[in-house]
């Protein structure tokens, strides 16, 4: 009974954030809208035995890339009469997206209702007594071990790319050099002298 | 309780466990809000006695009423909305901050099995949470249309995103060592961890770094001193909360200490045995273990003012310096011995 209460409450608010997500005329309202619909997502997925997946979509999709999605929106200065007036321009574009979407809807449930396909044995039988985080585990370490290296691999490609992008070694200034601020003491950077009257002090 | 609802009480097993959460909640989260106002008065106090003052000492005996007087003052005044703000998120975001702090106490454990909620995920719905809580500063300082709280929103997000990143990493070294993500079994792990006979991660040489790492992320996540860059009230007056007033301020106020002696806990309970005394020896289990936590609780909460009256205000650049290029590879290269060890001693190198 509860479950079902709760995954209407989850599913419920997740389509209709996902609907002011893109209604919403301020852009950081549409990021606060997606970040309700990910986190009733994260909510459906505990509902559905998933404890792991829904934390982790919490954590990185809520905990950060939705904090700098904010950020950029935040900072963007959006002109909104700008943005009203490009949408007669794409509508044709957004008109053919939108067929298409409808179309693969209706040919799904068309498929869906004709029968699944037949799968044959499942590759990952989920057994009930194993938590979720060791049955992702013991997957990804033993079949999928390879690809899931070669995805950290990419990531790693890509991470390396972007800090090459945004290198850039500067000449003109005088960076900060933290060991020797750390190490500077009082008597190196003052003297105590007593000089004789009219001759003042050697710098 | 479920039980004692269900058999006592004689209601159906989902009613039961209803009303068992719903008090379960409850005497959590009232005693906290008291432990809250002592612990404000506690810091203040403590803050003094090092600044060589008296410190609250006039409302109620030895000022121990200070926290309530302050509570009931702030009740009493108007709630000011500026008229730029954005209302609805204006108001949203204290509720925010005040809720997150207190939802992660579901999986502390107080003692051996007591515990709201006994997830297996209970570390990883800590992190959850905490990444929540982030937004409850961004939020106010945005929707207060006013740049000295948007520049402190601006610095909040930048400091609790890149410091989650080493708690993740210090997490993960005690979850390798522990073996699961349930608090309840990272506090029985670490029983008789030392020579059989000493409690706690924190006293084993390959994760004390790791504590000294958490303890200090800790400081910065909750935004304490030397790291509360967000409320230095030299450059930006009050920070997020400069446009708040009234009730609306009281809960960033609340959650800001929910925040400080959750923290407290996860410390004492992440690496310094949590409920468990700290030897290993029968007679101090005579002790209920939620006393131990509590004494826990209360030196790491010590710790935290103690490190407020004492250490200046790091720099911004500093700060971010802190946590990328020392404490993010400090955490990376731990995570590699810890796994390294556990590697050889449980398992074995292969030949």
């Amino acid at each position: 009974m509860i479950q079902l209460i709760a995954f209407y409450l989850f599913a419920t608010i997740v389509c209709l954030s996902g609907a002011f997500t893109i209604i919403s005329r301020n852009p950081v309202h549409s990021v606060l809208w997606l970040i309700l619909a990910f986190f009733n997502a994260a909510g459906l997925m505990v509902l559905a035995g998933a404890e792991f997946i829904a934390m982790l979509l919490v954590i990185v999709y809520v905990g950060a890339v939705a904090v700098l999605f904010l950020f950029v929106v935040m900072m963007l200065n959006i002109d909104f009469a700008e943005l009203r007036a490009g949408v007669m321009r794409y509508a044709a574009v957004g008109l053919a997206l939108a067929v298409a979407l409808v179309a693969e809807i209706v040919i799904a449930i068309g498929a869906y209702s004709a029968g699944g396909l037949a799968l044959g044995r499942r590759i990952a039988p989920i057994e009930a007594d194993v938590p979720n985080i060791e049955a992702i585990g013991r997957l990804l370490y033993t079949r999928y071990l390879f690809i899931f290296e070669g995805a950290g691999l990419v990531l790693l490609v890509a991470m390396i790319g972007a800090i090459v992008l945004t290198w850039r070694q500067r000449s003109d200034v005088r960076p900060q050099n933290i060991n020797r601020q750390i190490n500077r003491r009082a008597k190196d950077a003052t003297r105590n002298m007593n000089p004789p009257v009219g001759q003042g002090v050697e710098l | 309780m479920t039980a004692f609802f269900q058999n006592t009480i004689g209601l159906p097993f989902g009613w039961a466990w209803f009303v068992a959460t719903i008090v379960g909640i409850l005497v959590i989260a009232l005693p906290l809000m008291l432990a809250v106002a002592m612990i404000i008065y506690a810091d203040r106090k403590i803050w003094a006695a090092m600044a060589l003052r008296r410190g609250p000492n006039v409302v109620g005996p030895l000022g121990l009423l200070q926290s309530f007087a302050d509570g009931l003052k702030v009740f009493l005044q108007e709630t000011i909305i500026p008229s730029g703000a954005n209302k609805t998120l204006f108001l949203i975001a204290p509720i925010i901050t005040f809720t997150v702090a207190l939802i992660v106490w579901a999986v502390v454990p107080w003692q051996a099995g007591v515990v709201l909620s006994n997830i297996n995920v209970g570390l990883l719905y800590i992190l959850a949470a905490s990444s929540l809580g982030v937004y409850g500063i961004i939020l106010a300082g945005w929707s207060s249309n006013s740049k000295y709280p948007f520049y402190s929103a601006i610095r909040a997000a930048a400091q609790m995103v890149s410091y989650e990143v080493s708690i993740g990493f210090v997490l993960i070294a005690v979850v390798l060592w522990a073996g699961t993500f349930n608090l309840g079994g990272i506090v029985e792990g670490q029983k008789a961890h030392i020579f059989g006979l000493i409690n706690g991660y924190g006293f084993n040489p390959l994760l004390f770094p790791m504590a000294v790492v958490f303890f200090i992320s800790s400081l910065a996540e909750t935004q304490r001193a030397p790291f509360d860059l967000t409320e230095a009230e030299s450059e930006l007056v009050a920070g997020y909360q400069t446009e708040y007033s009234s009730m609306s301020f009281a809960l960033y106020w609340l959650g800001e200490y929910a925040n400080v002696l959750l923290m407290c806990a996860l410390n004492a309970t992440l690496f310094w045995g949590g409920y468990l005394p700290p030897i290993d020896w029968a007679p101090l289990y005579l002790v209920p273990g939620i006393l131990w936590l509590f004494a826990k609780i209360l030196f790491f909460f010590f710790v935290f003012s103690w490190v407020k009256a004492t250490v200046p205000r790091y720099r911004y650049d500093q700060l971010m310096r802190l946590g990328w290029k020392i404490f993010l590879p400090l955490s990376l290269i731990f995570v590699f011995l810890v796994s390294g060890y556990l590697m050889w001693a449980r398992v074995g190198f292969p030949a």
